[in-house]
């Protein structure tokens, strides 16, 4: 593009921007919001709603503005008596096909069709329109799946394609009876579907959501379930996001808030999932490192998001053998919950119930996976929450979030260093691991805490790494199209990459599936969102006392009285897994 | 320590052989000239013709087929499948029933006439019955207005027809198998 400056006129006033620049975006530079739904900053162009409407002087139809560049004396409405009541028709028709339930629907509140609605004056309805009728589908762990709900924006599509070269959804059958869905409208839990819950974020209604646990939960808390000795663990990501759904800003970490809002919910022991990553880095730094001496494929990938796990059995069964057997910090945690925490206490594990406040929907599948179960068949986590789920919970009963004491995690669960907290983030893992790696490498009491090179919301990031002399190469894919180029670098064997950290989401867990919507101003995906929930979370880790793993004195004590060994006969069992290779195979 | 580096993990050389499997070795061919194509998914509405040219119909087996070996995502191919009104999904009947939807035969009834259909057939638009003797599906003006409304079984054309003649036009082809040896003078 060239740097060449064009003169328009926006609603009578003159601006420049550079040629390329969209109408909508020209707009924005004067502060004008121009109504949109199918558009997306972070998503390719659709052009399907046509909300986004402006008259330009000189041509009798509108043009739509997400798609129009701008020219050379370009004059342009955005606020005509007629461009607002095309707009209030395209919504009415729209809302003419859509189930007019607002009251009852999960996204009430926080629905862009209903926002839009309401900013553009649609104040009665004039017509009872056809509706479409289509089964709900609930087959999938993670995703619930209301085509009655969606208004064919295709932002789902877009971002299962290009965010997560997954491509799992496509608009079958054509005019009114378009249905956006897996291959064949089949069921979910039987399509190439790899559950991280991108569609769930992205979508502007309820058309995708995230499979409801909260009914489960306020059971097990209400004693329905019989008398239960409840536990929680929280994700590290939740931490940096949760207050976002109590009006805080971006950003604003929450950790003490949010362990007194799990107790007066009612659950006995407050855990940390922070915990389960710090033994995931002993677990699976240890496995690196065996690998690095020669006993084992390089490179090692990391396997604490679910949604890359379903990727990899899914779409590239054959990396499965360079996959870590460790199970996520969530079922590791779980385990340890079920076991050694169980016994502690005296308890039967069947009288624990475990609930896991997660930012991935992924989770509650993984929860399920048969390879996650305890010995006996039992499930080690019971419930798995997404931050939203226990926001709407913390609401439901009337919870005042921001000004609760700062509580503190129970022990010995929930004790856990730095390196825990920015698990969250894309590239966390990786600086956690490499926190430990150099540790254990060079012998040292201490080494670096900061690994500048893996940190950052710049897609995919690379760096080589010198620990005693030894040049580790690492690589740190967030959203799977970047996993796939790191996998096609290692098929084509043109990186010799030591270890590579795998995270489902654009962004890592901080923008999950599962994370609250963000405010009005910002969008899903939107890399700012990232890097301010991601900076919260280096400044959780940068004001702790602990900052590597293998500090943490909870976990020494968990191997001296129960574990042993690192990778030994225990941690097989409780703190690992295996995969294979699912169907439907996806196409790469 | 890892638990499974010695067992291949792959599952591609049985995907392929099962897709292999599904499809005539012309359509394979095609489908292998055209991969290192610019944009070999430009293809795939070629390739489903081909596939309905040689099976009648699409089958989820063959779309899952085709997906595999061209290397376009499954959801892309049936989402084309069915958008166009030419891809047929189903196995087609013995015989092929289409009810005029032009505007004659459509001011004369058309829709009273598929409605009687449907519920004698038992299917839709774009189904075939369960026993394979039918598939039912609507068309653009046959040219044949004055006999509005009009259906064509085959290649014959009936009208004007009424609801109630429905049946009796049904019953003379599911009563022609049996009596398969006794033909009809005109209907070689």
């Amino acid at each position: 593009m060239t740097d060449q400056m064009i003169k328009l006129n926006i609603d009578g006033e003159n601006l420049e921007v550079p040629a390329g620049t969209t109408v909508m975006k020209a707009a924005e530079k004067l502060g004008i919001n121009i109504p949109r739904l199918c558009y997306h900053p972070d998503l390719s162009l659709e052009g399907a709603c046509r909300v986004c409407l402006v008259q330009v002087e000189g041509f009798n139809h509108f043009i739509t503005s997400c798609s129009q560049q701008v020219w050379e004396g370009m004059k342009v409405q955005t606020n005509s008596p007629q461009i607002r009541q095309a707009r209030r028709d395209i919504i009415e028709l729209l809302l003419d096909n859509h189930p007019m339930d607002c009251q009852t629907c999960d996204r009430d509140g926080n629905c862009e069709l209903q926002r839009q609605a309401y900013r553009l004056g649609v104040r009665e309805r004039l017509f009872e329109g056809k509706r479409k009728q289509c089964p709900t589908d609930e087959s999938s762990r993670s995703v619930v799946r209301n085509p009655e709900k969606c208004i064919l924006c295709g932002r789902c599509i877009r971002v299962c394609a290009e965010v997560q070269g997954v491509t799992n959804l496509s608009q079958h059958g054509r005019g009114f009876n378009t249905v956006v869905g897996p291959a064949n409208l089949g069921k979910m839990d039987e399509s190439a579907c790899i559950q991280c819950g991108q569609c769930v974020a992205v979508c502007p209604t309820a058309a995708f959501l995230e499979k409801d646990h909260t009914e489960k939960v306020w059971d097990a808390l209400s004693g329905a379930l019989g008398k239960k000795h409840l536990v929680v663990q929280t994700a590290p990501a939740i931490r940096a996001t949760i207050g976002e759904s109590f009006g805080l800003k971006p950003g604003t970490p929450v950790t003490g808030q949010l362990v007194t809002a799990l107790r007066r919910l009612g659950f006995d022991a407050v855990f940390d999932t922070n915990f389960g990553a710090d033994l995931t880095i002993i677990e699976e730094g240890t496995e690196f490192l065996k690998r690095l001496n020669g006993d084992g494929p390089l490179p090692l990938l990391t396997s604490c998001s679910p949604g890359w796990v379903s990727f990899m059995e899914k779409f590239y069964p054959e990396m499965i053998p360079l996959a870590s057997t460790c199970k996520s910090p969530m079922q590791m945690t779980s385990s340890l919950i079920k076991t050694y925490y169980a016994e502690k206490k005296g308890l039967d594990p069947k009288d624990i119930f475990v609930v896991a406040i997660m930012p991935c929907v992924a989770k509650k599948y993984e929860a399920d996976r048969p390879e996650h179960r305890l010995p006996d068949g039992d499930h080690a986590t019971d419930a798995v929450l997404t931050t939203r789920e226990l926001a709407w919970m913390i609401k439901s009963y009337g919870i005042d979030f921001t000004n609760l004491p700062e509580g503190e995690f129970d022990r010995p669960l929930g004790v856990s260093s730095g390196a825990g907290d920015i698990f969250g983030t894309t590239g966390g893992v990786m600086e956690a691991a490499l926190r430990t790696v150099a540790v254990k490498l060079t012998g040292e009491e201490l080494g670096p805490l900061v690994f500048e090179d893996v940190r950052g919301i710049v897609g995919m990031k690379e760096a080589t790494v010198t620990i005693a002399g030894k040049a580790i190469n690492v690589a740190v894919c967030d959203g799977l199209t970047h996993a796939k180029t790191a996998l096609a670098h290692i098929q084509k064997g043109d990186k010799a990459y030591h270890l590579v950290e795998m995270m489902a989401c654009p962004g890592g867990c901080i923008m999950g599936g599962g994370q609250p919507y963000p405010p009005f101003e910002m969008d899903v995906l939107d890399p700012k969102l990232a890097r301010i929930r991601a900076q919260a979370l280096y400044s959780v880790d940068s004001h702790k006392q602990l900052r590597r793993s293998h500090e943490n004195p909870a976990i020494t004590k968990l191997y001296e009285e129960y574990i042993g060994e690192p990778n030994g006969e225990k941690a097989h069992e409780l703190l690992h897994t295996h995969y294979h290779a699912r169907m439907p195979r996806g196409i790469r | 320590m890892s638990h499974c580096c010695n067992a291949s993990t792959d599952n591609w050389e049985q995907v392929k052989a099962s897709c292999l499997a599904v499809l005539p070795e012309h359509i394979i061919a095609f489908i292998e000239s055209h991969k290192a194509d610019e944009h070999p998914e430009s293809n795939l509405i070629a390739i489903l013709h081909k596939v309905q040219h040689h099976f009648g119909y699409l089958s989820q087996e063959a779309m899952h087929a085709v997906a595999q070996l061209a290397g376009i995502p499954l959801a892309k191919v049936t989402g084309v499948a069915t958008f166009y009104h030419l891809f047929r999904l189903q196995p087609r009947g013995k015989h092929m029933i289409s009810v005029c939807m032009g505007t004659a035969c459509y001011v004369k009834g058309a829709d009273k006439l598929s409605a009687r259909l449907m519920s004698e057939l038992g299917i839709q638009f774009g189904e075939t019955t369960k026993d394979g003797m039918f598939s039912l599906d609507n068309s653009r003006c046959l040219g044949t207005c004055g006999l509005a409304p009009v259906i064509m079984v085959d290649d014959q054309v009936f009208g004007p027809v009424t609801p109630s003649e429905v049946p009796i036009i049904l019953e003379k082809y599911i009563k022609k198998p049996k009596a398969a040896t006794p033909k009809p003078a005109g209907e070689a």
